[in-house]
């Protein structure tokens, strides 16, 4: 059914379809609207669940990980502050291998404090061996999360649902909310493999030796990377049955033969797709980077064949280093025949405004470059900046 | 191992298993050290608790000596996450189990660091809102899995190895966190102390705390050789002292009121208690700041047997306490 819906509601409500018996919240902007709308199904009796009011994000991942343990479907959500207060968590949730899914609802990182949109948050916890899955809009969002269930129930993996704060959470779309029997011959009713019980005891969580702690490391490795299957897999099923699919884990839009590429992950794609029809940049192939963990290198490189130059746009940055996904992919693309010349921009960080403008901005700075932009924060402003960085 | 049979042993091996307790979650073989009190507390709180349970455990020796991967040393279901979520851990358990209409109880176990440091939060969280978990503290008052640092549980003027004596220090400086009082402060249906010297009273407050529905909490102080320095086989002797000293003393709090406290009906002095461990003994060099800090643990044990009104009227008939001494040859209790 289409209805219109601000992000966070939608999301709510692809929550409760997926039946999950323990949420476990605390409240951040811009993701508090998630947990306020799943709160008020709770109190409604629209879900019946058990909604655990935390003291911090640190708790609301542990009261998550204790109840997949369990044996119970969970959730969670947070952002920006609360997902670097939580890290230590999501680590180990990864590690134990627990199927969870959560949303980050992203936001840029203090200092200086801000709650607007980045996805600095998400990219600081790249390593924490969750599977990252970003979204265009908030249909995507919706889809994506339902989907998430499944992935990580199917891989044994957490799945961090990305979607950028306020620019997704806060707005109004018309959504197709999928009906409770799509969700239900969609995904199975929850079932884990290590849920404790006192009839079969089983100890979780043991101090590995030298001995092993590689070959556990190397397991988890693979899990991530044999997940890319499954992330398609199920994306494709989901399209058989609502007829929206995303790409799996790559999307190549407008121009699949354009030599300019134009890579980007989350909401942007929105605005950079509809700035490319609106002007004619006929010669622009955008390309959607859906998951990031995984990091799709074959899908990658396929939809990269033929580039001549690419532009990276990224919501974050490696302090010190640069560009966090142009990192992975010049290393992802390096010694293929034809490496296309890429550069590498962040743009939009702390919520500044990506106008439609961008696109035209990004392609005038790289005409005719021959060299590639190894990195650059777009469009800074000199007068802001203190006299020795002018 | 041939060397060793059955044989070899004198008792009968089926008589000495009928006076066991029927069920221990901790099976023999684990890696605690010589005189453990930790290791201890485990086995008289599961003899209560049975093996319809499931445990959440902090980070600490707990868990390094029982589940050196692939061992484990547990028959119940034990999940291991970080060192101060435990209560987190806990409360997720059993929201999920309540979810699933399962009846399985939930016992949280973490030592005095994450309890009354790093897992406090969590643990303040957990009785807020008001689930149905036993939380079981060993206090065996310092970070004894990193090698001896100060918790807020060190007793004043004990030496660890991040609060050493010396020409400026006589010890930790600061009291002892009073993490019962500040737990009942939640008002949850019962909070209580209980030592390892002590084991029918230890089985007894499990039994307590377990036919309560909601959040309880068990603080056992788990003496530790190695930290307190002294012998293995002293942990009962130390344990006792401390509790008939005045230092630790034994109470129960129900909706945080005083509902219960073991008499002293031979209260000992605070140095005997003292002298019998290394980690109080520059308290003994007869300087004037040692027996300043002499003075002031004594008060602080003359204080909890005023305020908790543990002093005795001699022996009592009723008195369990005989009961609980261990006699060699298994009578364990009367």
């Amino acid at each position: 059914m289409i209805k219109a819906l601000e992000g966070s509601q939608a999301l709510a409500e692809a929550v409760a379809l997926c039946r999950p018996q323990v949420i476990a919240a605390y409240p951040i902007t811009p993701q508090t609207h998630i947990v306020e709308n799943l709160a008020k199904l709770v109190a409604n009796d629209k879900l019946q669940c058990e909604y655990v009011s935390v003291e911090s994000e640190f708790s609301a991942a542990s009261v998550a990980l204790g109840a997949v343990a369990a044996g119970s479907r969970a959730y969670t959500a947070s952002a920006s502050q609360g997902i670097l207060l939580m890290s230590e968590v999501l680590f180990n949730i990864a590690g134990m291998r627990i199927p969870l899914v959560m949303t980050c609802a992203n936001r840029a990182v203090s200092a200086p404090l801000s709650i607007w949109n980045d996805q600095q948050d998400s990219m600081a916890v790249r390593d924490a061996g969750w599977i990252q899955l970003y979204c265009g809009d908030n249909q995507e969002a919706v889809d994506t999360t339902i989907q998430a269930y499944k992935i990580a129930e199917e891989c044994e993996l957490p799945v961090m649902v990305c979607v950028d704060g306020f620019t997704l959470t806060h707005t109004l779309e018309a959504i197709d909310i999928p009906s409770v029997e799509q969700v239900d011959l969609f995904l199975p009713p929850f079932q884990f493999s290590r849920t404790l019980t006192s009839q079969q005891p089983m100890s979780a969580g043991a101090l590995v030796a030298p001995d092993i702690y590689s070959e556990a490391r190397y397991s988890h490795h693979q899990a991530l990377l044999k997940a890319a299957e499954v992330i398609e897999r199920v994306d494709n099923e989901w399209q058989t049955a609502t007829g929206r699919g995303y790409g799996g884990l790559v999307k190549v839009e407008l121009n699949p033969d354009g030599e300019t590429g134009l890579l980007v992950l989350g909401s942007a794609t929105g605005t950079f797709y509809d700035a490319i029809v609106e002007q004619a940049l006929d010669e622009v192939r955008l390309i959607r980077l859906r998951s990031f963990r995984p990091f799709p290198i074959a899908a990658l490189k396929e939809a990269c064949a033929g580039l001549k130059r690419l532009i990276v746009v990224e919501r974050a940055l490696s302090l010190g280093s640069g560009g966090i996904v142009t990192a992975e992919l010049r290393a992802a693309l390096a010694g293929s025949a034809a490496m296309p010349l890429i550069h590498s921009f962040a743009i939009g960080l702390g919520g500044r405004d990506i106008p439609i403008s961008t696109v035209a901005d990004l392609l005038a700075r790289v005409e005719g470059a021959t060299e590639p932009v190894a990195f650059e924060i777009f469009a800074i402003d000199s007068d802001k900046l203190s006299p020795e960085d002018q | 191992m041939s060397e060793i049979s059955s044989t070899a042993v004198s008792v009968d091996v089926q008589a000495l298993r009928r006076r066991q307790g029927r069920f221990s979650a901790l099976e023999s073989g684990h890696r605690a050290c010589l005189g453990c009190g930790q290791a201890l507390a485990v086995r008289l709180v599961s003899e209560s608790t049975g093996p319809d349970i499931m445990v959440a455990n902090a980070t600490g020796c707990l868990e390094i000596f029982t589940t050196p991967w692939p061992e484990s040393a547990w028959r119940v279901p034990w999940f291991h996450s970080l060192f101060e979520n435990t209560g987190a851990i806990a409360s997720g358990m059993e929201a999920a189990l309540k979810a699933q209409g399962r009846n399985t109880k939930v016992v949280a176990f973490a030592g005095d660091g994450g309890t009354f440091d790093i897992g406090f939060q969590a643990l303040s969280g957990l009785l807020e809102r008001g689930h149905n978990v036993l939380y079981v503290c060993f206090d065996n008052e310092a970070y004894m899995n990193t090698g001896i640092q100060r918790s807020s549980s060190t007793p004043h003027a004990a030496m660890t190895t991040t609060s050493p004596p010396g020409k400026a220090r006589m010890g930790k400086r600061h009291l002892k966190k009073d993490i019962i009082s500040i737990v009942a402060a939640h008002h949850i249906p019962y909070a209580a102390t209980a030592s390892v010297a002590y084991p029918s009273d230890v089985r007894k407050k499990v039994r307590r705390a377990l036919a309560i529905e909601g959040p309880t909490f068990l603080q056992i102080h788990s003496p530790c050789p190695l930290g307190w320095g002294h012998e293995g086989d002293k942990s009962i002797e130390v344990g006792r002292l401390a509790v008939q000293s005045g230092l630790f003393p034994l109470i129960e709090l129900e909706r945080g009121a005083l509902t219960g406290a073991m008499p002293l009906r031979q209260v000992r002095p605070v140095a005997e208690y003292l002298k019998a461990q290394n980690r109080f003994r520059h308290l003994f060099a007869k300087s004037e700041w040692a027996d300043e800090e002499l003075e002031h643990l004594q008060a602080l044990a003359d204080h909890n047997i005023e305020v908790y009104g543990l002093r005795g009227e001699g022996r009592d008939a009723l008195d369990s306490e005989g009961a609980d001494t261990i006699h060699r040859g298994g009578q364990r209790w009367a």
